[in-house]
């Protein structure tokens, strides 16, 4: 990895970030972290089934980038979905209902931890099948330009997506188009148990762009002002009718790729070493403790406060009823044009 | 020597056209590359240019003609000094050159099926009497297939994602990295169509690659080249390019992984001619049957399934034992009706066996074990004798492999049906995660008894 692991924590905040703005960032980042840590507990517990991918360690990638964003604005991911989530303000308790699979999730329990979706918060899912999401992304933002708005689609996916052809056939027609669309490849270093080094000779996954005529950046994903600044400036070039931006965020998953990852093809040392020297929340905790934003008790307030939604969230998803046998049937097909489709885009 | 012009056909569909214009007279000299004549179509007006040169000597059909048929001769080209009128009877040749064309298309018998009923099914036992036997898991099985026809032959090579350095995402080629080191077993990128591609490349080139899928709802992303590219080239060389190669992986609904994780593909590839469709039940059937499968010389699908990786069964304790494709297994015998079903319907159509022996209905179990070739004469057979048929089958109920049996079964073994064939089948739905859902889409074995007793009027 080109990282140092310097202690970033150490440097003060840049001047232009406000302590509400910190606090914000701590308070949406550790959301996502207690509620993995809760969802793994459910899991364990038998409450969730399937297939549940933790992003506990990749949280400053979309708080970071959800700071660059505007109402309107839409994101689109792969299944290690709950974090983008929240973080673009979907109720802690619909995402966690849906993974226990009940009739107060995000779909009535029906799609799972791979698949919510909600188009009040502009979040088109939640996609199971590795870089689907990517021409799904575009064509958001095909949509968009067409309807002549400046609205920008953030689309994540994964190191080991980038390896998929239907990335550089998007790449091609984004850039051909102009489309408003950021790629962001959230470089967590691995693809299940294949790092980035076993999976290409061509690591530099930003610059693949370059042959289309789109530039990108490498950015520092346990740093979430970093994620910002990279994020304003991609949002700047596509709202610009620019075309599309490419950001490869450098950051790691400290748990399984699923919940049964045996987890052989890295050390444990190598774990604790990121958590220890890198954790993105830890980072922003000594922004406010040093920058005398916040002091040790109200930071312990907000642990509480994030503490009451996760178990909050955790008591609906279990109280929650199953879904009615009748939900098996429905939604097959739509009876009319969902609400939400081109007037209210445009 | 005089040669006739004949009516162009001017797309792939044309069969006739307008002869809109001439634009040479009778007696003018043609080049080739010359537009000698305006043709129209219903899509659009043409011109037609002269291949030979010549004089034209004589106009056939005249301008204005309409519904002048492709192959029609249209003008006749004479070289210097020559006559038209010495070419006789003009239209003749055409029609000669029509006629065993269309004899030709009378000749495929009446089922267009290609895999034509053995008059006598195959009921010869899979091993040896007495064969000393070994219990396996379908996992242990799968392996032990893979790894003594990677012994018996170097061409053969495993590739996919996590199949070497993690062993398997399921764990199918625990250890096969360590015996065999990375030339013949591969780790891929995420990258299916590039790999399932690159497999049948390798196959064509004369290697025997077995390539797996992590599970086969993501080969949809590469299923272009199984069917366009594998099963396909074959035929289109004329014989030429064989291609044996194996696609496998888990296929089917697991447990809560949504739908696009949960989806059983049996009657898509079925559907293939040029592919042969293996989806075994038992550790004994996925041994042999994966055997089979590398040494066919033919694109093969093997459908595995997650849940049944892990159960036990009997194999046989052989040095070598194969199991030949289109050969069912009937996995339990009884009078009263016949279900038929393949890969983890078999646990459904078993259970429910047993429920209903309780009750004193026999039903004959038949594991069709290969879904291409089909082993239509068993079926047949057993129908004679119960003249009730249910089918079993996790995948959706339109276009099912038990449609189709249905249709063979009312076509060759009418007057033996006492009951219209019963399909149980998953819901007509896209799976859903919720527990409760999940359970009801799939299909159970209380459903199969449901049937039974339909087509028994019990
Ligand atoms: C087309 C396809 N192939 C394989 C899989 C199985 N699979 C699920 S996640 C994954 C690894 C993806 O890694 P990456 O893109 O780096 O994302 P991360 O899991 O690290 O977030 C694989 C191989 C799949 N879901 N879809
Ligand atoms: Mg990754």
């Amino acid at each position: 990895m080109a990282r140092k692991p310097a202690a970033t924590a150490a440097k003060a905040a840049p001047s232009n970030t406000s302590k509400e703005e910190l606090l914000k960032y701590y308070r949406d980042m550790l959301l996502i972290r207690r509620f993995e840590e809760k969802a793994g507990q459910l899991y364990g517990m038998g409450l969730i089934g399937g297939f549940c991918h933790l992003y506990i360690g990749q949280e400053a990638v979309v708080v970071g980038l959800e700071a660059a964003a505007k109402e309107g604005d839409k994101r689109i991911t792969s299944y290690r979905d709950h974090g983008h989530m929240l973080a673009c303000g979907m109720e802690a308790r619909g995402v966690m209902a849906e993974l226990t699979g009940r009739e107060g999730g995000y779909s009535k329990g029906k799609g799972g931890s791979m698949h919510m979706f909600s188009r009040e918060k502009h979040f088109y899912g939640g996609h199971g099948i590795v870089a689907a999401q990517v021409p799904l992304g575009a064509g958001l933002a095909f949509a968009d330009k067409y309807l002549g708005n400046d609205n920008v689609t953030f689309t994540y996916f994964g190191d080991g997506a980038a390896n998929q052809g239907q990335v550089y056939e998007t790449y091609n027609m984004a850039e051909l188009w102009d489309l408003p669309v950021i790629f962001v490849i959230e470089n967590n270093q691995y693809a299940m148990g294949t790092s980035v080094k076993r999976s290409t000779k061509s690591t530099s996954l930003f610059g693949r762009g370059e042959a289309f005529g789109i530039p990108g950046e490498q950015v520092d994903g346990m740093d979430v002002l970093a994620v910002k600044a990279a994020g304003e400036k991609a949002v700047a070039h596509c709202r610009a009718g620019k075309g599309p931006y490419i950001l490869e965020v450098m950051t790691y998953r400290y748990r399984g790729h699923s919940m049964s990852d045996p987890a052989k093809y890295r050390s444990r040392e190598e774990v604790q070493k990121m958590r220890d020297e890198r954790d993105a929340i830890e980072h922003v905790r000594e922004l406010l403790l040093q920058g005398k934003h916040a002091s040790e008790d109200d930071l312990k307030a907000i642990d509480k406060e994030i503490k009451d939604i996760v178990n909050d969230s955790a008591e609906f998803a279990k109280e929650s009823p199953e879904p009615a046998l009748e939900e098996l049937w429905t939604d097959i097909y739509a009876a009319d044009l969902p609400q939400g489709s081109a007037e209210e885009n445009a | 020597m005089a040669t006739e012009i004949l009516m162009p056909a001017l797309s792939p569909t044309m069969e006739e056209g307008t002869l809109a214009k001439w634009l040479k007279k009778e007696g003018d000299a043609v080049k080739s590359g010359d537009i000698i004549a305006e043709i129209e179509t219903d899509k659009a007006t043409m011109e037609f240019e002269a291949v030979d040169e010549g004089i034209l000597g004589k106009i056939l059909v005249e301008e204005g003609a309409q519904g002048v048929k492709v192959n029609t001769p249209i003008a006749v080209l004479i070289e210097e000094g020559e006559s038209a009128d010495d070419i006789a009877a003009p239209a003749a040749p055409a029609a000669a050159e029509a006629a065993p064309a269309e004899a030709k298309a009378e000749a495929p018998a009446a089922s267009a099926v290609e895999q034509v009923n053995t008059p006598e099914p195959d009921r010869s036992p899979d091993w040896p009497e007495g064969t000393k036997m070994k219990t396996m898991t379908v996992r242990e099985a799968l392996r032990e297939a893979m790894e003594e026809e990677m012994n018996r032959d170097e061409t053969v090579f495993l590739m996919g994602e996590e199949v070497g350095e993690y062993q398997g995402a399921y764990k199918i080629s625990q250890g096969l990295l360590d015996k065999f080191g990375p030339r013949r077993v591969v780790d891929t990128p995420i990258s299916e169509i590039g790999f399932a591609g690159i497999g049948t490349g390798a196959a064509l080139a004369g290697l025997r690659p077995i390539v797996e899928f992590m599970t086969f709802n993501f080969a949809m992303q590469a299923i272009d080249h199984i069917i366009n590219s594998a099963a396909k080239t074959l035929y289109m060389s004329g014989g030429q390019m064989g291609c044996p190669i194996v696609f496998r992986g888990p296929n089917g609904a697991a447990a809560r992984v949504g739908a696009q994780h949960s989806q059983d593909y049996s009657a898509w590839y079925a559907q293939i001619p040029g592919l042969k469709v293996v989806i075994p039940y038992s550790a004994a059937d996925a041994k042999g049957l994966m055997k089979q499968a590398i040494r066919d010389p033919n694109p093969v699908i093997f459908l595995e399934n997650e849940i049944l990786y892990g159960r036990s069964f009997e194999v046989p304790d052989l040095e070598d034992f194969t199991i030949p494709f289109g050969k069912a297994r009937i996995a339990r015998s009884g009078k009263d009706v016949t279900l038929v079903s393949f890969g983890i319907g078999m646990a459904h159509a078993l259970e429910a066996a047993e429920k209903l022996h309780e009750e004193g209905i026999e039903a004959e179990v038949i594991d069709l074990r290969t879904l291409r070739p089909l082993d239509y004469a068993t079926i047949i057979e057993s129908v004679k004798k119960t003249n009730r048929l249910v089918t079993v089958e996790e995948g959706f109920p339109v276009a099912s492999i038990g449609n189709h049996i249905s249709a063979y079964v009312m076509e060759n073994a009418f007057d033996y049906l006492d009951a219209p064939v019963i399909n149980c089948t998953g819901k007509d739905v896209p799976m859903p995660y919720a527990a409760n859902l999940e359970k009801h889409a799939l299909i159970t074995s209380a459903e199969v008894v449901d049937a039974v007793k339909k087509v028994t009027y019990k």
